[in-house]
C-alpha cells in the first residue's frame, strides 16, 4: 500500500475500542437514561432515533399496502368496503411518502453519517435536529388522529376540488403533512449549512464522499420546494373549513393552480426521495468493488444537475390538464433531461464495477437490484414524459408500477443496502451474511412479482384507484398480491436477523469492509464527540482505492 | 492543517460563546448567518406560492381585481409602508449599535422598532375592522354590495390571506426582537459578539421586504 493510505481504511490505524473504552464510551452507552435519549442533541442518537421511528411508519404504510392488495385480490369486494379501500390507499401514499420515504435517509442515515464523514463532532445546529424530529413525529401524531377519527379518501395527491368538498377528515392529516414539511426544511437547512461550514481541515468540497453530495442536492430541494407545498396545503385546509373558493371552480378558483402548486414540490419532492439513495449506492458500489469511483466529479454533479432540472419537470403530471401542446413539448424535453443526468450516475456505477474485486455482500445485492430498478423504472419515466405516450398510460396501474419501481424501488434498495452497509458502524455489531442475502433475494424477487404485473395491467387499461375491476384483469391481479406477500416475507426475515444481531451479533470491527470511506476512521460504535485522540487527516480522495490488482485484497471479516 | 481547535479534537479549550462542536467563533457566526439567510429564503418561498396565486386570479379576474384593489384606503397602506420602512432603519442602527458595544442604544432601536411593528398592527387591525364592517370579506363572506363583480371575492380572499400571514410574520418578528432585546439589556453584545442582533435584525428586514412587494402589489396596481 501506499504510504498515505495508513490513515484510512486499515483497522490498525484506528485505536482499539477497549484501550479507550472508560475515557471515551460509544454514544450508544454514554448515557442510558431514556431522557438521556429523548433529549439528546448527538446526531448520532438522534439518526437513531430517526430510524426506529421511519421503520415504524414503513410496517404502517406497508400494512396499509397489503390491505389494498388483499382487496384486489378478486373483482368484487374481498376484505373491504369501498369506502375504506379509498382510505387505507390514501393513507398507503401519505404515510410512505411523508413519514418514510422523505425522511428515513436523510433522517436515519443522513443524520448519522454526515458529520462522520465531514470529520466533524456534530451538525452546525443540534437542537434544530432534535427539533426536526420532534416536528416529524407531531406531524405523524396529528396525521394518525387524522386516520383514526375518519381517514381521508382523496389519494395522497388531495386533488381539488375534492379534497375541499370531501365530508372525511382532510384538515388534520393536511396540517400534519404540513408540520412533516417543516422538519424537512429544517433537516435540510442543517445539511446545507453543515457541509458549508463543518468540513474538516482537508476535505475540500471535491473531495466529500459522493454520499455527502447527494445529500446536499437533496437538502437544496428540500428547502427550496417544501415552503410552497407547505402554503398550498394551508390554502387546502382553509379552503376545506372555511371555503374561500380558492380552488373551487364554483366560485372562479382554479383546480389546475393547485396542481401547479402542489407538483412544484411534490415532482422535485421525488428527488427528495431517490437522490439520498443514489448517495447510498454510490458508497456501496465503490466499497464492495473495492475500486475509486468512476467519474467522482460527474457523479457529484449529476446530483445537483438532478436537484435543478428536477424543479421544471412538474408540468409531465399535468399533461391531460388542458396544457398547449406547447407547454407539453417544453416540460417532456426538461423531464428527459433528468434521464440524462440519472444515466450519466448509472454508466459511472458500471464503470466502477467494471474489473472491480466485487465482494458480493448482502448491500452489493441490493445494489444490483438497485440497478435493475433504477435502469427500468427510468426508462419508463422517459416513456411518460413523452407526452403521447403519457396519455394512454395517465392514470392507469402503469403509472403506479413506474413510480414504485424507481421510487420505492431505488430507495427500499438503497434503505436496505444502507442499513446492512452501516449497521456494523452504527451498532458496533455484524449480522448474519447468508441470512442478509436470501432476504435481499426474497424482496428483490418479490418486489418484480408485484409491479411487473402491474406494468402489465396499466398496460392494458386498468385504471389506478379503483376498487372493482372487470374479470379479465384478476390473473394479474393474483400474481401482484402474491408477489406483495412475499415481499413483506423477504422484509420480516430481515427484521427477524437484524434484530437478532443487535442483540446476539458479534462485535464488528471499526472496518470490516476494509472501506476507504471517512465514517469508517472511528470506532464502531463511534464514542460521542466522534473520534477519539487526533483528528484524522484527510490527504486522500474519500473512495481512493488502490488498483486492484495491486492490492491484496484483505478477506472479509 | 489547524491548530487543535478544530472541530472533532477533544479537549479543545473551551471559548465562552461558541458550542463545543464548532471549531471557532468565525465558523459559528458563519453557521449562524447562512442557515439565517437559508430560513429567510424558505419564507420567501411561502410567501412566492401567494404571488403565485395573486397572478393567476388577477389573469382570469382583471376587471374584478382593479375594482376591489380601488377599495383599499391607500393612505393607511402608505403610512404602513413608511412605518415599517424607517422601522428597518432602527432594526438596521440597532446592528451597527451592537458592532460598537453600545447596548443601551440597542436597547433603544429594537425599543422603537417594536413600537413601530405595533403602531403597523394597529393601523391593519384599523383597516381590517373597516372591511369586516362592509363585508369586504374572502369567499362565501363576501357580501359588499357596490361591487358584485365576478372573482372579486377572490381579490379579498388572497388579501386577507397575504397580508395576515404577513401580519403573522411582524408578530413573531416582534418577538423575535424582544428576545434580543433583552440580551441588550443584560449588556450581552460586543464587538465580536453580535450575531444575534444581526439575525433579529435579518428576520425584520424580510418582514419589510415582504411589505414592500405586498403594498404595490395589492393597494398599487
Amino acid at each position: 500500500m501506499s504510504p498515505s493510505s495508513s490513515i484510512a481504511a486499515e483497522p490498525g490505524a484506528v485505536p482499539a475500542p477497549d484501550e479507550h473504552h472508560e475515557h471515551h464510551p460509544s454514544y450508544l452507552v454514554d448515557g442510558t437514561t431514556v431522557k438521556s435519549w429523548l433529549l439528546t442533541l448527538d446526531h448520532k442518537r438522534i439518526g437513531v432515533m430517526y430510524l426506529i421511528w421511519v421503520l415504524l411508519f414503513f410496517l404502517i404504510g406497508g400494512i396499509y399496502a397489503l390491505i389494498v392488495r388483499l382487496e384486489l385480490l378478486t373483482p368484487g369486494p374481498t376484505i373491504i368496503d369501498a369506502m375504506t379501500y379509498n382510505r387505507a390507499f390514501t393513507m398507503h401514499g401519505v404515510v410512505m411518502i411523508f413519514l418514510f420515504m422523505i425522511p428515513a435517509i436523510p433522517g436515519a442515515f443522513g443524520n448519522f453519517m454526515l458529520p462522520l464523514m465531514l470529520g466533524a463532532k456534530d451538525v452546525a445546529f443540534p437542537k434544530l435536529n432534535l427539533m426536526s424530529l420532534y416536528l416529524l413525529l407531531s406531524g405523524a401524531v396529528i396525521a394518525i388522529w387524522g386516520m383514526i377519527n375518519g381517514g381521508m379518501d382523496t389519494g395522497w395527491t388531495f386533488y381539488t376540488p375534492y379534497s375541499t368538498h370531501t365530508t372525511t377528515t382532510v384538515a388534520p392529516i393536511l396540517f400534519g403533512a404540513f408540520i412533516i414539511g417543516f422538519s424537512s426544511i429544517a433537516t435540510g437547512l442543517n445539511f446545507i449549512v453543515t457541509t458549508h461550514t463543518m468540513r474538516a481541515p482537508g476535505i475540500t468540497w471535491f473531495k466529500m464522499p459522493l454520499f455527502v453530495w447527494a445529500m446536499y442536492a437533496t437538502a437544496c430541494i428540500q428547502v427550496l420546494a417544501t415552503p410552497v407545498l407547505g402554503l398550498v396545503l394551508l390554502l387546502v385546509v382553509g379552503e376545506n373549513i372555511f371555503h374561500f373558493g380558492i380552488f373551487d371552480p364554483a366560485r372562479g378558483g382554479d383546480p389546475v393552480l393547485f396542481q401547479h402548486l402542489f407538483w412544484f414540490y411534490s415532482h422535485p419532492a421525488v428527488y427528495i426521495m431517490v437522490l439520498p439513495a443514489f448517495g447510498v449506492m454510490s458508497e456501496v458500489v465503490a466499497t464492495y468493488s473495492r475500486k475509486n469511483i468512476f467519474g467522482y466529479r460527474a457523479v457529484a454533479f449529476s446530483s445537483l444537475g438532478i436537484a435543478f432540472v428536477g424543479f421544471f419537470a412538474w408540468g409531465h403530471h399535468m399533461f391531460v390538464s388542458g396544457q398547449s401542446t406547447f407547454n407539453a413539448g417544453v416540460f417532456a424535453v426538461l423531464t428527459m433531461l433528468v434521464g440524462v443526468f440519472t444515466a450519466i450516475k448509472v454508466f459511472n456505477w458500471v464503470g466502477t464495477v467494471y474489473k472491480g474485486a466485487v465482494d458480493f455482500k448482502t448491500p452489493f445485492a441490493y445494489f444490483c437490484g438497485f440497478l435493475y430498478f433504477t435502469v427500468f423504472g427510468g426508462m419508463t419515466g422517459v416513456a411518460f414524459a413523452t407526452a403521447s405516450l403519457d396519455v394512454p398510460w395517465h392514470d392507469t396501474y402503469f403509472v403506479v408500477a413506474h413510480f414504485h419501481f424507481i421510487m420505492v424501488g431505488a430507495t427500499i434498495m438503497a434503505f436496505m443496502a444502507a442499513l446492512h452497509y452501516w449497521f456494523p458502524k452504527m451498532f458496533g455489531k455484524t449480522y448474519h451474511e447468508g441470512w442478509g442475502l436470501v432476504s435481499a433475494a426474497l424482496i428483490i424477487l418479490g418486489f418484480n412479482a408485484t409491479f411487473i404485473p402491474q406494468f402489465l395491467l396499466g398496460n392494458a387499461g386498468m385504471p389506478r384507484r379503483y376498487y372493482e375491476y372487470p374479470e379479465r384483469f384478476q390473473t394479474l391481479n393474483v400474481a401482484s398480491t402474491a408477489g406483495a406477500s412475499l415481499l413483506a416475507f423477504g422484509f420480516i426475515i430481515a427484521a427477524v436477523y437484524l434484530t437478532y444481531a443487535l442483540v446476539y451479533g458479534e462485535r464488528a470491527s471499526a472496518n470490516p469492509w476494509h472501506s476507504r470511506g471517512y465514517e469508517w476512521l472511528t470506532e464502531s460504535p463511534p464514542p460521542t464527540h466522534n473520534f477519539v485522540g487526533p483528528q484524522p487527516t484527510y490527504t486522500e480522495e474519500p473512495h481512493f482505492y488502490v488498483e486492484p490488482e495491486k492490492a491484496e485484497v484483505p478477506d472479509a471479516v | 492543517m489547524q491548530s487543535s481547535s478544530v472541530a472533532g479534537t477533544p479537549g479543545a479549550p473551551h471559548v465562552p460563546h461558541v458550542a463545543a462542536h464548532f471549531a471557532s467563533r468565525e465558523v459559528q457566526d458563519h453557521a449562524a448567518r447562512l442557515g439565517m439567510w437559508l430560513f429567510l429564503a424558505t419564507e420567501i418561498l411561502l410567501f412566492a406560492g401567494l404571488f403565485v396565486c395573486y397572478a393567476n386570479y388577477r389573469f382570469a379576474f382583471p376587471d374584478a381585481f382593479a375594482a376591489a384593489s380601488r377599495e383599499l384606503d391607500l393612505t393607511m397602506g402608505t403610512i404602513n409602508t413608511l412605518v415599517l420602512i424607517t422601522s428597518s432603519f432602527t432594526a438596521a442602527m440597532a446592528v451597527h449599535y451592537a458592532k460598537e458595544g453600545q447596548n443601551k442604544q440597542v436597547v433603544w432601536m429594537f425599543v422603537l422598532t417594536i413600537l413601530m411593528a405595533l403602531g403597523f398592527l394597529v393601523i391593519k387591525y384599523f383597516e381590517y375592522s373597516h372591511k369586516f364592517h362592509v363585508h369586504q370579506l374572502p369567499g362565501p363572506y363576501y357580501a359588499y354590495d357596490k361591487i358584485q363583480l365576478p372573482g372579486v371575492s377572490m381579490y379579498f380572499t388572497i388579501y386577507f390571506l397575504s397580508t395576515g400571514l404577513h401580519a403573522f410574520h411582524v408578530i413573531i418578528g416582534m418577538i423575535v426582537l424582544g428576545w434580543v432585546t433583552l440580551k441588550a439589556m443584560r449588556n450581552e453584545f460586543n464587538h465580536s459578539n453580535y450575531t444575534a442582533v444581526e439575525l433579529g435584525s435579518m428576520y425584520w428586514h424580510l418582514v419589510d421586504l415582504v411589505w414592500i412587494f405586498l403594498f404595490p402589489m395589492l393597494y398599487l396596481i
